[in-house]
């Protein structure tokens, strides 16, 4: 426990001595802003045209704040984060194995499993940071409109699980190679591979769209954004999540068995 | 304390190490000395646990390093031979964290810190990032590292390559200190570093061991014969004719001609003939001048030479 704390320290620390977590978190919010502001802007053009317009109060009978803006505004960032939790993951195992510093790392008296625990919380924690500093579009809607706060808290869980299924995929892949852009390309492209399964469900067999969909992450993610705190979904993550961080253990397992 | 048996090395179909047997006691130096790519660091690297053996066992203080790798881990203090360390932290940051993971306890660590970096020579750069630090302060980073839990066993590849004279002198008495208490292996290519620290040495060479002795007794052993260095004011073939007539000596030889006449001669004499005292009366009766007579020792790096290049004791 002491040596999972340790190195979850060393790890956040180490994100905020360079210039990684502060340019990937300043991107991220400076897309997510832009694209918040797009959606919202939109939202409030409609709503003061189906003010004065009654044929369009015809066509939108009901102005939604949460599913014209929260959803979307979801959506958005579950997007933003396939492009930039590759870039925080890899480094992690990468950077030590380009440098040597795993030969020392490994040879403390230190599991395994503390280390990838640790490097994982310590990643978790700059992810958390850089969610919760989307607060405040939520309380710009807040401002002008009333938003069901059940779909946003669930909404927040939904991307948290989801970050967390990115990045222990990200720091396996990062375990795999020694090389950070090989990391983030593969980490990159499994990502987008499951972000985007479900679309191609319809044109499979019904068995076969289906599990690909429950293989997919967006559905699950809508299902949160729906307000639907539903175990499948959170179940989905977990196993997700765990299943990557046993391939992680493997994959520095057979370094001490193959060398 | 340290036991290696048959312990080899593949690299996929490259040799690493091949059969290397040897065991260290408790508190003994040993030098670990080969040529560049002799299999030395992979010796180092299997012990630490840092990655498997092909086929062998080696244990440390009793544990074997791939069944017990944590206890293992436990007692060792390593200082890899590119001294990779963390850059972007403090120095006593960074010492600190590594306190910790080897269970430095939390009360004790700031003083166990301060401490290495008193003996490491580390206080000048204490508010400094690693990233900072020149080739031979990193290297006193890791060497800080290794003993910051006060480790039963230290493995160090090549610790006082990168240092200053007055630095390699400190470190060598530091790690000698360190003898009797703890158990020390380092590797090195400067010979003398070794006679001067290490109570055994083992020669590796292309994987294989080939010599492990004390300092003294490789010398010895090794010393085939005596040979001398003689310059002499006489003319060159009786010269040569007279002193290989001896019967002590088994090789004369030109070894630089003076452009006076006066040459100086290379003497070898057979193994433990006391053969010096028998060129004097020669040149005495053969009323030539004798302007100097010395002899030259085999110096360790003569021994690994030859060790290296024949691979066997005679
Ligand atoms: N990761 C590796 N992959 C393949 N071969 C390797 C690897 N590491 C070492 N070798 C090979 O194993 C042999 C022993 O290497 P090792 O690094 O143990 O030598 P060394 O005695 O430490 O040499 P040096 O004095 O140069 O440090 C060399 O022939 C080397 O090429
Ligand atoms: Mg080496």
């Amino acid at each position: 426990m002491k040596n999972f704390y340790l190195i979850f320290q060393k790890e956040l620390r180490s994100y905020f001595n360079s210039p990684i977590a502060f340019v990937v978190i300043t991107i991220f919010l400076i897309i997510s802003g832009y694209f918040f502001y797009t959606i919202f802007a939109t939202f409030s053009t409609i709503s003061f045209q189906v003010m004065t317009n009654p044929i369009m109060a015809q066509q939108y009978n009901q102005l939604n704040i949460t599913e014209m803006v929260v959803r979307p505004f979801f959506a958005n960032i579950s997007l933003f984060m396939l492009i930039m939790l590759p870039m925080l993951t890899m480094r992690i195992f990468s950077e030590e194995k380009k440098s040597g510093t795993i030969e020392l790392l490994l040879t403390y008296p230190v599991k395994d499993s503390e280390v990838i625990l640790g490097k994982f919380a310590g990643c978790m924690g700059i992810f958390t940071i850089m969610i919760l500093l989307t607060l405040p579009c939520i309380f710009l809607i807040e401002l002008f409109g009333e938003p069901e706060m059940g779909v946003v808290l669930s909404g927040y869980v939904g991307l948290f699980l989801m970050g967390a299924a990115f990045i222990s995929l990200g720091i396996f892949a990062s375990s795999v190679t020694e090389n950070q852009i090989v990391a983030a390309v593969v980490s990159f492209g499994f990502l987008l591979i499951f972000f985007m399964m479900g679309y191609s469900a319809g044109f499979a067999s019904e068995t076969i769209g289906g599990i690909l969909k429950y293989l997919s992450f967006t559905p699950h993610l809508y299902n949160f954004a729906k307000g639907v705190l539903d175990t499948e979904d959170i179940m989905y993550y977990l196993l997700f999540t765990l299943f990557c961080i046993f391939l992680n253990m493997r994959s520095l397992e057979s370094k001490r068995w193959r060398g | 304390m340290i036991e290696v048996e048959n312990l080899t090395k593949k690299y996929g179909n490259a040799r690493g190490i091949n059969d290397v047997t040897f065991t260290v006691e408790k508190g003994e130096i040993l030098g670990f000395l080969g040529p560049n790519g002799a299999g030395k660091t992979t010796t180092m690297r299997i012990i630490t646990c840092f990655m498997p053996a092909t086929s062998g066992k080696a244990r440390v203080a009793g544990f074997d390093v791939f069944e017990d790798s944590l206890e293992v881990r436990k007692r060792i203090g390593y200082l890899p031979e590119s001294v990779p360390l963390y850059t972007d932290m403090q120095v006593p940051v960074y010492l600190e964290f590594v306190g910790g993971l080897k269970g430095v306890d939390r009360r004790d660590i700031k003083r166990r810190v301060a401490q290495v970096m008193d003996d490491c020579g580390l206080n000048a750069v204490a508010k400094k990032y690693i990233a900072e630090l020149s080739k031979g302060y990193r290297q006193r980073v890791g060497l800080a590292q290794a003993l910051i839990n006060d480790p039963e066993v230290l493995i160090l590849d090549e610790p006082t390559i990168g240092l200053d004279p007055k630095q390699i002198i400190e470190i060598r008495s530091l790690i000698k200190g360190l003898g009797g208490k703890r158990t020390v292996i380092l590797s090195t290519h400067i010979l003398p570093e070794v006679s001067m620290t290490c109570q055994r040495v083992i020669i590796i060479n292309e994987g294989r061991l080939v010599a492990v002795d004390t300092p003294q007794n490789l010398t010895a052993q090794l010393q085939k014969s005596q040979q001398f260095i003689v310059r002499i004011d006489g003319p060159e073939q009786e010269v040569l004719s007279e002193i290989g007539k001896i019967n002590t000596v088994s090789r004369v030889a030109v070894k630089e001609s003076g452009a006076d006449g006066i040459n100086s001669y290379l003497v070898e004499f057979k193994k433990d003939s006391d053969g010096g005292k028998d060129i004097a009366p020669v040149i005495v009766r053969k009323n030539w001048a004798l302007y100097e007579m010395r002899p030259i020792g085999m110096s360790l790096e003569d021994i690994f030479i030859k060790l290296v290049t024949e691979e066997k004791i005679h």
